[in-house]
């Protein structure tokens, strides 16, 4: 069986007026089917710029970048929306949910550009809230919701297109510990009991100690990959 | 793809829904112009059919002939100068046009008809009794005089309705009663059918109608027996006027021995060269108030796309989630022209409604005649959504030519 995330060799350069910036020189990584991997570095190291080309809302300059044996990197705008509607679920650190809209209507988005009849999106919309223990809020809007509940909604609508891969930005970001520890404990559950790949973004070591794998950019180049013991997330409780 | 259109419009409407007061003064320019639009060309409408009335009260099919400029050892007389037509030409006309279903003939003067102790100036017509039939003149009581009382000139009259309402008291019965017409006593047999104004606005009822040989002999005085004022003819179908005038011309040119080198001492004009003239009037007033009312409706484009212009920055954010959870470009930018068409839709509705109400006000206030056909309240609201799909494509595009990364981070 082939990996599901194999990138290689992929390089991403930016020109600003007459400089050149190097945001990634050559990242090898491969991800199989099932893991839960923390991209850590600190800021400028690449990570986000990773996330996005991971996520096919941008492209490498070089390289290929092979989303269940699909090179990407050929593909037009259109066929990266359809990737993105499909097999991608994402969550932010500052949520990006639509506001003055429901939380249901908010996790109906991706169903709704699929064009899918609106009976249908509003029954996977509101499973997928109970999913993440959000029944009862469907007509909540974001305002109404606290950041915890926010990130939740956001899950939500990042599961309701059943993804082959979910993509977190910083997550706990904005959150406090105890949200953070929910939303966490979430992921890992997803990760653990549906086998959902995860691909989380953090400069914090206590949230990468959620993850099964932890990869350290620096410079635009990886710089660790390292598979973490069983049982570290113990880390957290030292913290907190 | 179709249902994706249908929700698309659904949350258009609540998008705008969320703003009213922004939502409803975008739409004030396109209401305005939408309303307008119906209400100018109402007005227009109104006007074009008042003219064309008018001119269909003429009668149907009449061709007039007037006496025209005589030149005599280079002087140019003036038109209607000197009488050039006659009776005979009327009757040899009829003879020798087989197209013409009827000729008539007629001479006015204005003069003073007294009726007990009320007087009244007015358009006494001496005329032929296929005069009246040829003018499509309908009576409310009586009836017209015959080819008797014309050959034994007999003191009989056909009044007009505002004559009769000048003459005689509310409630008087007209027929049998007796009027004098410059002192000459007449015996009333018929009242005519109001016809309002004609064409060129004048008060056409106010009118007396008696026999050309009694006007000539014993009201008006004459040059010599049988000058006439004017010529009166009609067709049986409107095709056939062209071909009767050209035979008309004909004819008369050979009566009163004109060489080919002299201009016609008589002009001809059909009811249809009349109408012509009166429909380019109003075809100039409708599209001027036409042109006028666009330019308002582009004016509320403008507003439009302004406004969904603000609407695409504020929401850049929004539209960047979007893009991320899979929307395409062509999702974005169908959803915006979705909203600046249901705004301009909105508006055309709300549009049509103030112009059916403006051409009504503007029948009941200034007592103009308005007509609203169905083919200009579809064009005004296929119009404005014509407005908002052109207005809206700019603020569309924008958008969803976003970069998404760019528009995530947007604050």
């Amino acid at each position: 069986m082939s990996a599901l995330v194999v990138c290689e060799d992929i390089w991403k350069i930016y020109r600003l007026g007459d400089v050149e910036v190097q945001a990634l020189r050559g990242i090898d990584v491969m991800i199989q089917e099932g893991e839960f991997v923390a991209i850590m570095g600190a800021s400028g190291s690449g990570k986000s710029t990773l996330m996005n080309i991971l996520g096919c809302l941008d492209q490498p300059t070089r390289g290929r970048y092979l989303l269940r044996g699909v090179d990407v990197a050929q593909l037009g705008a259109n066929q990266l929306a359809e990737i993105r509607n499909r097999q991608i679920g994402f969550v932010f650190q500052n949520f990006n949910l639509i506001p003055r809209t429901s939380a249901l209507e908010n996790v109906q988005l991706p169903l709704f550009y699929r064009g899918m009849p609106l009976r249908q999106q509003r029954a996977l919309a509101a499973e997928a809230l109970a999913r993440v223990g959000l029944q009862g809020r469907e007509s909540h809007y974001p305002s109404q919701l606290s950041g915890g509940q926010q990130q939740r909604v956001a899950i939500a609508r990042a599961l309701v297109a059943s993804p082959s891969l979910l993509l977190a930005d910083e997550p706990t970001g904005n959150l406090d510990s105890t949200s953070s520890q929910e939303i966490m404990d979430i992921l890992t559950r997803l990760n653990k009991e549906q086998g959902m790949t995860i691909i989380l973004v953090t400069h914090e070591i206590d949230i990468a100690a959620y993850a099964k794998r932890e990869l350290v950019l620096k410079d635009g180049r990886l710089v660790t990959d390292r598979y973490l013991a069983p049982g570290v997330p113990s880390l957290s409780v030292e913290t907190t | 793809m179709t249902i994706f259109l249908w929700l698309t419009a659904l949350n258009a409407v609540r998008v705008l829904s969320r703003n009213r007061l922004r939502t409803g003064l975008t739409m004030l320019g396109i209401v305005v112009g939408v309303g307008a639009v119906i209400a100018m060309v109402s007005i227009g409408e109104g006007a074009k059919t008042a003219v064309a009335e008018r001119v269909a009260s003429m009668g149907t099919n009449v061709i007039l002939i007037l006496p025209g400029a005589v030149t005599t050892s280079g002087v140019r007389g003036g038109q209607g100068g000197t009488v050039t037509l006659t009776t005979a030409d009327a009757v040899e006309l009829k003879k020798r046009v087989p197209l013409l279903r009827e000729t008539g003939w007629a001479r006015r003067d204005v003069m003073q008809v007294v009726n007990g102790h009320k007087n009244w100036n007015t358009t006494v017509n001496g005329i032929s009794p296929s005069y009246l039939s040829i003018r499509g003149w309908s009576f409310v009581s009586g009836g017209p005089f015959t080819q008797q009382d014309l050959e034994t000139a007999a003191r009989v009259a056909v009044l007009g309705q505002t004559a009769v309402d000048n003459l005689f008291e509310p409630g008087e019965e007209p027929v049998g009663a007796t009027i004098r017409i410059n002192h000459v006593p007449f015996r009333v047999i018929g009242v005519l059918a109001p016809k309002g104004q004609s064409a060129e606005g004048l008060d056409q009822d106010d009118v007396i109608f008696i026999p050309f040989t009694t006007a000539e002999r014993k009201v008006f005085g004459t040059r010599f027996f049988g000058a006439v004022g004017a010529l009166f003819a009609s067709t049986e179908r409107p095709e056939d006027l062209d071909q009767a005038v050209a035979e008309i011309r004909e004819v008369l040119r050979q009566r009163h021995r004109l060489q080919p080198n002299q201009d016609d001492d008589f002009i001809i004009r059909t009811q249809v060269d009349i109408g012509k003239v009166h429909e380019e009037t109003g075809q100039t007033l409708t599209i001027m108030l036409l042109a006028i009312a666009a330019v308002s409706l582009v004016v509320g484009g403008i507003g439009i796309m302004n406004i969904l212009l603000v609407s695409v920055t504020e929401r850049t954010k929004e539209i960047g989630v979007r893009m991320v959870v899979g929307a395409t470009r062509r999702q974005i930018l169908l959803q915006f022209l979705v909203e600046a068409v249901t705004l301009s839709m909105i508006g055309g509705c709300l549009g049509i409604v103030v112009g059916i109400l403006g051409a009504q006000a503007t029948t009941t206030l200034a007592g103009w005649p308005t007509i609203i056909s169905l083919e200009t309240v579809v064009a005004a609201f296929a119009f404005s959504m014509a407005v908002g799909l052109f207005f809206g494509l700019y603020p569309a595009n924008k958008a969803a030519w976003l970069n998404p990364i760019d528009a995530l981070r947007y604050e």
